[in-house]
């Protein structure tokens, strides 16, 4: 019998970035969130006739900030073509893009080689009559023009990911990274963050490129992730099967895990491309790269390491870095306290409070502020309280907020410890169990348990178990 | 020279419907046209650089600013079919 | 002072006039609106019903509240901007254009919109959707195209002076053909925006007039840079009102492709006079040679129909304009479409969407924008050596309607003369220089890039020694005067 092919995945992201400017790319209409249709519109988005657009300065900024991140050349000119085709959502009959002389070429991040960075129009918004939104069936649309115009940055990806989860894991990356740099709201349920993903398979081992299909405009990370999978799986069959790939467009249907054609019945896209006569070149100058460069922050990859370096586990760093709010509380609990450990306090922020916090909020929005959390892992190391104690007193912060000593005491859930408090404890628990009292005077350690237990039950889990184990030696002069 | 189905798959591309008599015509009119054009190729251009923009203007940019929406009454004044406050076409796919 | 006696004044004349306080604005701008409004040469569509409501404002304005007709691509908001296409057949833009807003400010009224080839597309004015215009110098013969409808108008006195657009030619063949002056600026000195598109990296807007200080007048406010163009850039200095009465110390280039045989013997007789004129104001006449100039044609009918097919895409029926209705989207597109736009109109954009396509960019419109660069080289290395090349406007006088509508290359060729200048962006000027079987012949004057200045003087000089007669044309209209 024959061993099957082993088939891997090549595959390659196009991300398309609403850029958070106030103003649309090629003119001044402000961008639309969700405004009455055809509220945000201009001669220029309209393309009424004899209308010209003029680029928007800050979008040009973004793109450079963005290419910076993504560790890019950015080139001294860059400049604008026409992407002609119709399209009801397409005002000129062309979109203003570009093509051979993108602003930003060659980078890397996560470990993707990254092609490009260009600027680029969105197009409207066109609703289809019926309410299933889907196109076909529906024998009218509606244009809404309030979204054309909007400045998308066009991310290309080399053919680098191996697997649905290696994209998700870059696309987490990478959203993390342009939420860091501020360019964009990064919201895929909005649209703000669009992928599409270039998919083909090849024997393992093969250096050759298979025949790639383009899955559409998946709106989360886990409708991609299923998408590629359904989407690789596909192609796997036919190639099993002894059929070909055919090259198509695909959309993934997360309800029905189906993935359907897109192919319109027009002949194959020829898009004319040529430079845009109504713009003249983007001359990218120093002042302008000295300006990106320096509204640049840390980046999560960079902050993720030195996390690491700080003796978080990795998944903890990544975390951290890739949350950014998440980081910013670790770093201010760092900052308040004083000698605080700091592998022990990114695991009472992600094990302890986050833990008693909804997913995905904001713990520095919680009643437990990044000082209030340091001042208990200090309690904490000052044996002040014992593990058991903090984390009914963060029960209370979260629920009431308040000052960690201050609920330590009104909830008396300081540990008992010192001689003095602890020994007569001890002394009637020991009183209290003759027989085992006796066994340990022979020797026999085991029963320890017991008498530790007592003393817990009496000290409500507050004293510190290895001090008890002292004191019973020395009672029984061990 | 440009044929019959050059000339279909051009207007295709372009959008415009074209009368028999009209694909016929055209095939002659441009083929025409299109051998005059083609006396540049008497011309050595290797090395030439190409010329997108007579004048020298370097990036016109334009500052985040708002600036005044038209009304959507006005947007949408002349157009050919208004429905739901936008404009309504043929669905793509119908 | 009679109604004729109104029509006779240049614009000049008439503010001086104005200020004189022997003529009122009103009174000129109704003797204007009456004569248009009898227009029986199919040169204007839109006609003001009335003067503007701040008539009396413009009147402390530099021109004086001085009625302007305007080509009909120019956008006016509210006023039908139909660009000489039944695709566009009562469009009212929302907007008005950049250089019609200037010149409203600088204290024009507008008076009427005149027809054009559609979309700017011919050399005869007869590819409008609204008919032909014809040329008052003879009615059997057309005014030049594209801006056709704006020369008639200023040459017939329907209007004193005009605004035209010109991508290969379409200002200056016109003025030649109608024995006016128009100017075609250097690309860039005046905004695009608002003015319908034909070939974007080619359109400038460009006056007309009855001469060349009228045109240097209206010119003087319409140049500066536009920040919703991103493509203006203004001019350098302010426009001079020409005084020059010699051309001494001034050398004048012959392209020796003029030598061509293209050329009507009676246009080349007329040149040849002018050039002696020339010399008789002081000129040095010098022979240069524009090797590429003859493929300027060919390059430009590369770069106009490809750039053409894509702005006019926008017309699909969706936002304005007319639509054919089709129960899918393609049809309704491809329906629209063919009904809206005219045969040339079509030709062009079937070229254009051609020399664009896959496999053929390189050979075509790559190849056009290398000849663009060449014969700018060629014009540079000109005006090293001399001050202004002069050359005819159009190779021919007007020629009968419909003995060129058949005949698409024969057209294009019209424009031989107009249409490397126009790919170099350099300026360049049309201005009557004599008769040529009772019809005008026009002399084009070329400068380097903003030497506006230089060519509106010489032209000055000329035109006084010329003497051109317009008069027969002025009084050609059945128009009330
Ligand atoms: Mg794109
Ligand atoms: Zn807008």
């Amino acid at each position: 019998m024959t061993t099957a092919t082993d088939y891997e995945p090549v595959i390659g992201l196009e991300i398309h970035v609403q850029l958070k400017t106030a103003t649309k790319m090629f003119c001044g209409c402000a961008l639309g969130f969700g405004e009455p249709p055809n509220t945000r519109t201009c001669p220029v988005c309209l393309g009424l006739p004899g209308a010209l657009p003029v680029a928007n300065a800050q979008a040009v900024h973004f793109g450079l900030m963005i290419g910076m991140a993504l560790g890019c050349e950015l080139d001294s000119r860059s400049i604008f073509h026409r992407k002609n085709y119709f399209y009801p959502d397409l005002p000129k009959g062309y979109q203003i893009s570009q093509f051979d002389e993108p602003l930003c070429s060659g980078g890397e991040l996560g470990g993707v080689r990254i092609t490009r960075v260009h600027l680029e129009e969105d197009a409207a918004k066109t609703i289809h009559a019926g309410t299933s939104g889907r196109i076909d069936g529906s024998s009218h649309s509606v244009v809404d023009f309030n979204r054309g115009g909007t400045p998308l940055a066009e991310i290309v990806t080399e053919p680098d990911v191996r697997s649905a989860e290696q994209a998700g894991e870059f696309l987490r990356l990478l959203r993390a990274t342009l939420r860091a740099i501020g360019v964009s709201d990064v919201d895929m349920s909005q649209g703000s963050l669009r992928c599409d993903a270039n998919i083909s398979i090849r024997p393992v081992g093969a250096t050759g490129l298979g025949t790639k299909t383009e899955l559409k405009n998946m709106n989360s990370f886990r409708f991609i992730e299923q998408g590629i999978r359904a989407e690789v799986s596909r192609q796997e069959g036919l190639l099993r099967a002894g059929q070909v790939v055919e090259q198509e467009t695909l959309h993934f249907d997360p309800r029905t895990e189906k993935l359907t054609s897109m192919r319109s019945k027009e002949e194959a896209h020829d898009y004319r491309y040529f430079p845009e006569p109504d713009l003249t070149p983007v001359t990218i100058t120093q002042a302008m790269l000295d300006r990106a460069k320096a509204a640049l922050p840390e980046l999560p990859a960079a902050r993720a390491e030195r996390f690491e370096g700080l003796g978080l586990h990795p998944d903890t760093a990544k975390l951290f870095a890739w949350r950014g709010e998440l980081g910013d509380y670790f770093e201010a609990a760092l900052e308040a306290g004083s000698g605080l450990d700091a592998p022990l306090v990114a695991n009472w922020l992600s094990n302890e409070l986050l833990q008693r916090l909804d997913a995905d909020a904001d713990p520095a929005a919680s009643n437990v502020p990044p000082g209030s959390l340091a001042a208990l892992v200090g309690l904490l190391l000052s044996k002040a309280v014992t593990a058991a104690g903090a984390k009914q007193v963060l029960d209370r912060l979260v629920e009431q907020g308040g000052d960690p000593a201050a609920v330590v005491e009104s909830e008396g859930l300081g540990a008992v410890g010192g001689e003095d408090t602890l020994a007569p404890i001890v002394e009637s628990a020991l009183a209290a169990n003759p027989d085992i009292a006796e066994r340990l005077r022979t020797g026999d350690m085991k029963p320890m348990g017991v008498i530790i237990g007592h003393v817990m039950k009496e000290t409500k889990g507050r004293a510190d178990g290895q001090e008890v184990t002292r004191l019973v030696r020395s009672s029984l002069g061990l | 020279m440009i044929d019959r189905e050059q000339v279909l798959h051009v207007a295709r591309l372009a959008r415009l419907e074209l009368s028999d008599e009209e694909v016929g015509r055209a095939s002659g009119e441009l083929s025409k046209i299109l051998d005059h054009i083609e006396t540049i190729g008497e011309l050595d251009l290797a090395g030439v650089t190409p010329t997108a923009h007579v004048v020298e203007v370097d990036s016109a940019l334009r500052d985040d600013v708002p600036h005044e929406s038209l009304p959507r009454d006005v947007a949408l004044a002349q157009a050919p079919d208004v429905a739901d406050d936008g404009f309504r076409v043929p669905s793509p796919q119908a | 002072m009679s109604a004729g006696g109104l029509t006779d004044l240049t614009a000049t004349q008439a503010i001086a006039a104005i200020d004189a306080g022997e003529l009122d604005p009103a009174e000129l701008f109704e003797h204007y609106r009456a004569r248009s409004a009898a227009d029986d040469l199919g040169a204007l569509g839109w006609v003001a019903e009335r003067p503007p409501e701040d008539l009396a404002a413009l009147r402390d304005r530099p021109l004086r509240g001085l009625p302007l007709a305007v080509k009909d691509l120019f956008c006016t908001e509210g006023v039908p901007s139909q660009a000489g296409s039944k695709l566009l057949e009562g469009y009212r833009p929302p907007y008005t254009a950049t250089v019609v807003e200037q010149l409203a400010a600088a204290g024009s009224a507008l008076l009427s919109k005149t027809h054009q080839d559609e979309f700017a597309m011919g050399s005869s004015t007869e590819n409008c959707a609204f008919g032909p215009t014809l040329n008052p110098w003879d009615r059997t013969r057309v005014p030049g195209g594209s801006s056709g409808g704006s020369a008639a108008a200023v040459a017939a006195g329907l209007a004193p002076w005009a605004l035209g657009t010109d991508t290969g030619g379409s200002i200056r063949q016109p003025a030649a053909l109608c024995g006016i002056v128009g100017l075609k600026p250097t690309y860039g000195s005046v905004s695009r925006y608002g003015m319908i598109a034909f070939a974007s990296s080619l359109d400038q807007a460009g006056p007309f007039a009855r001469n060349v200080t009228d045109c240097a007048l209206l010119w003087s406010h319409m140049h500066g840079r536009d920040p919703r163009d991103a493509t203006s850039v203004g001019q350098p200095t302010p426009t001079v009102m020409p005084t020059a009465r010699s051309l001494e110390g001034i050398t004048l280039g012959v392209p020796a492709d003029v030598d061509g045989d293209g050329i009507e013997p009676g246009v080349r007789a007329a040149f040849d006079a002018a050039l002696e004129t020339a010399k008789g104001l002081g000129a040095r006449i010098e022979r240069i040679e524009l090797p590429h100039a003859r493929y300027g044609i060919a390059a430009y009918y590369v770069l106009a129909p490809a750039e053409a097919s894509s702005n006019l895409s926008r017309f699909d029926g969706v936002r304005y304009g007319a639509r054919v209705d089709a129960p899918d989207l393609v049809g309704m597109y491809t329906k629209t479409r063919h009904d809206g736009f005219g045969p040339e109109v079509k030709r062009r954009i079937l070229i254009g969407t051609y020399a664009l396509s896959s496999g053929y960019y390189d050979a075509y419109y790559a190849s056009a924008q290398k000849v663009r660069t060449l014969i700018a080289h060629d014009m540079k290395a000109a005006f090293d050596s001399v001050d202004l090349i002069v050359s005819p406007t159009s190779p021919g006088v007007a020629f009968p309607l419909g003995s060129k509508i058949d005949d698409p290359l024969s057209m294009y060729l019209e424009d031989a003369f107009t249409v490397p200048y126009s790919l170099a962006g350099v300026p360049a000027i049309s201005i009557p220089c004599g008769l040529s079987e009772g019809l005008p012949v026009g002399l084009q004057l070329a400068g380097p890039a903003f030497s506006e200045n230089r060519i509106l003087d010489a032209a000055f000089a000329l035109e006084g020694a010329f003497g051109f007669d317009s008069s027969a044309a002025l009084s050609a209209t059945g128009g009330a005067s």
